[in-house]
């Protein structure tokens, strides 16, 4: 069985997939993935499958398991390089990658991720003066 | 242009559907389906011969070229001796599953081809035919 390679890139885990997915690969790398984010404090995730040439509801299911279980670790997930054949594909089996963030490439995804994380130092800075302003009367 | 010579797959482990994505790919090409046909094919094959594996205890794939004398097309054959599917009718609709999957297998495999056949018995196996046609 291949095993999919996790690059860290900062605070980011990149995972570009260039096997053929077989169904174990799939579930190894949904656990490889939900180690890396623990073991690193990874805040994104981008998955690059632009070498796959189909996505079915297995794969499809994978990917939302990825972004939910990412999203309780509390990490943000963005699949990136969907070949548009396979897209029309994917909507036409009724896979609909509910709550799956997608951008076109990962230049996008990274950005996408830079953004929320930005955001998320916003919300905590914000959080720290509502704190100071309700402690100072 | 005529048919071609059927190839087959055995389907007995993880790595056979692979392979059956890769046959089926193979054949479309040379049958010359555009790439959303092969694409939507190959995704079908892939359900089928999963449902093959899990559902089915295993069993094989069949494809070949064919020719309706005006277009050619792809024709795949998922043949298991499993315990067959009891109610079909439930089986094909969407959000149906026995096992851990999304229930997309039977009916979203059904959408992305252009013949669907299913013949199925209890206890004697099930045998689902696909065709897609060249544009």
């Amino acid at each position: 069985m291949d095993r999919v390679p996790i690059l860290k890139i900062g605070e980011i885990l990149l995972i570009s997939i260039q096997v053929d997915l077989e169904d174990q690969t799939a579930i190894q790398l949904q656990e490889d993935i939900a180690d890396r984010i623990v073991s690193t404090g990874a805040h994104g995730v981008v998955i690059d499958i632009t070498a796959l040439d189909i996505v079915d509801s297995f794969v499809g299911r994978m990917l939302s398991s990825i972004a939910s279980i990412s999203r309780v670790l509390d990490a943000e997930t963005v699949v990136v390089g969907m070949r548009p054949a396979v897209a029309i594909t994917l909507v036409e089996l009724g896979l609909s990658l509910d709550g799956v963030r997608t951008a076109l490439d990962v230049d996008r995804g990274m950005r996408i991720l830079a953004e929320a994380s930005a955001q998320r130092g916003v919300r905590v800075h914000a959080d720290d003066e509502d704190a100071a302003t309700e402690a100072a009367p | 242009m005529s048919g071609s010579e059927p190839e087959i797959q055995a389907i007995t482990a993880d790595e056979d559907v692979v392979r059956v994505r890769q046959l089926i790919r193979k054949v479309a090409v040379a049958a010359k389906l555009s790439l959303v046909d092969q694409t939507k094919l190959v995704t079908a094959a892939s359900e089928l011969a999963r449902n093959t594996l899990v559902y089915g205890g295993g069993g094989q794939a069949t494809v070949e070229i064919v020719n309706n004398g005006r277009r050619a097309g792809v024709r795949a054959v998922f043949a298991d001796d499993g315990p067959g599917i009891p109610d079909l009718a439930l089986a094909l609709s969407d959000g149906y599953t026995s096992g851990g999957g999304l229930g997309l297998g039977l009916g979203g495999a059904r959408r992305l081809v252009d013949e669907f056949d299913i013949r199925t018995a209890v206890s004697e196996g099930t045998r689902i035919t696909v065709t897609k046609w060249a544009r």
